[in-house]
């Protein structure tokens, strides 16, 4: 029964991540075109600044992945 | 964490050995931890020596240790070479021009911009070293046979201890031994607030530092289980037809698997010069 429980938790709690992290870095790459396309010379500063923010949002989303591997596996 | 998943499929690995000479069909779960079982590490040559009788020492070769000897052994060939012919006169070859803009890149667009120009001339050789050794180490993992270094904690962790390392030791190097501890804590603050600052600040080095390690263990991971998956899909179903898109898309994922392993040595770098800039050059 526990480790029904902890599979359980693990899927919910994948689904809820990616929920996250996909609207986070959604929102960030829409915010990071729309200033690319309205001022092209900035385009490189802003790709590079994008990448490393969705870097970031995608490392949170890690530590629950790791944190729902583990239950996972127990 | 990772003896518990070890001990986890080894035993998982026993019985569906068991289950597969006792019966044909097998259950998904122990196909997934024969699969996964993969990417686990073990040793290629034992050595069963302890230094001062430590038990818990285990210093045996294993299959991510070769690997990251190879990787520091052509990131050694490959750069001595390419110093000695950078130093002629006149055009260079192939080699030299293909490792040219990785290592300019890195200079001109990553260090120089956020450090400036000395601090970053003395600080380049370590973050080259850190770019190079992961991105040779996570492309090495995708290769028929060979394994990812960098898809164990404990190699990820230490390369995330040589950039806490430096930010505490070079932090105080370069700004006064007791100047570091008071600048983690930005000036003009009510002095009754600095209690509550100083221990968050603390704390936040060591967690970026961890966030740093688990974003590149489990970004590497995550690719390899991924595509493991799609394989084990074949396995679990048994049929030829899936054999098809199941393959498509395992390479589909192994294309994106170049692309991050790219992508993550450039975040671990760039963090790591962040961080080391915001220890070396006090915020005002």
């Amino acid at each position: 029964m526990q480790g029904l429980i902890a599979h359980l938790a693990a899927g919910i709690g994948a689904a809820f991540t990616v929920i996250g992290a996909g609207y986070g870095i959604g929102r960030l790459a829409g915010s990071a075109l729309e200033g690319m396309a309205r001022q092209p010379e900035a385009a490189g500063d802003i790709r590079t600044a994008m990448i490393i923010a969705a870097a970031l949002i995608e490392g949170i989303a890690f530590f629950a992945l790791v944190i729902c591997i583990l239950l996972a596996f127990k | 964490m990772a003896n518990l998943l070890y001990a986890a499929t080894e035993s998982a690995q026993e019985a569906a050995e068991a289950a597969g000479h006792a019966g044909g069909a097998q259950d998904a779960g122990e196909i997934m931890k024969h699969l996964i079982a993969h990417v686990y590490d073990h040793p290629v040559i034992s050595i069963n020596w302890h230094p001062f009788g430590w038990e818990w020492l285990d210093l045996s070769v294993t299959k991510l240790t070769l690997m990251m000897w190879i990787a520091a052994a052509l990131i050694l060939i490959l750069f001595r070479s390419l110093a000695m012919l950078q130093r002629r006169e006149g055009t260079h070859g192939r080699y030299v021009n293909f490792f040219e803009p990785f290592v300019l890149y890195v200079r001109d667009e990553m260090v120089y911009p956020i450090m400036g120009k000395p601090k970053g001339r003395k600080y380049l050789p370590l973050f080259l070293t850190q770019f190079f050794f992961i991105l040779f180490a996570n492309l090495l993992g995708l290769i028929p046979y060979m394994a990812t270094a960098t898809g164990n904690l404990a190699v990820c962790g230490s390369l995330a201890a040589t950039t806490l390392v430096t930010i505490f030791f070079m932090g105080m190097a370069e700004q006064g031994l007791f100047k570091f501890w008071k600048n983690l804590v930005p000036s003009g603050m009510p002095f009754w607030l600095i209690p509550l600052l100083f221990p968050i600040e603390l704390i936040s080095i060591f967690i970026k530092c961890f966030a740093l390690t688990i974003r590149l263990f489990a970004n590497m991971t995550a690719g390899h289980i991924v595509i493991l998956t799609f394989i084990g899909l074949i396995f679990i179903f048994q049929s030829y037809l899936v054999a098809v898109p199941s393959i498509g898309f395992a390479l589909f994922i192994y294309m994106l698997e170049i692309f991050v392993g790219l992508l993550q040595a450039f975040i671990f770098t760039m963090l790591s010069i962040i961080f080391i800039n915001m220890a070396i050059h006090p915020h005002h």
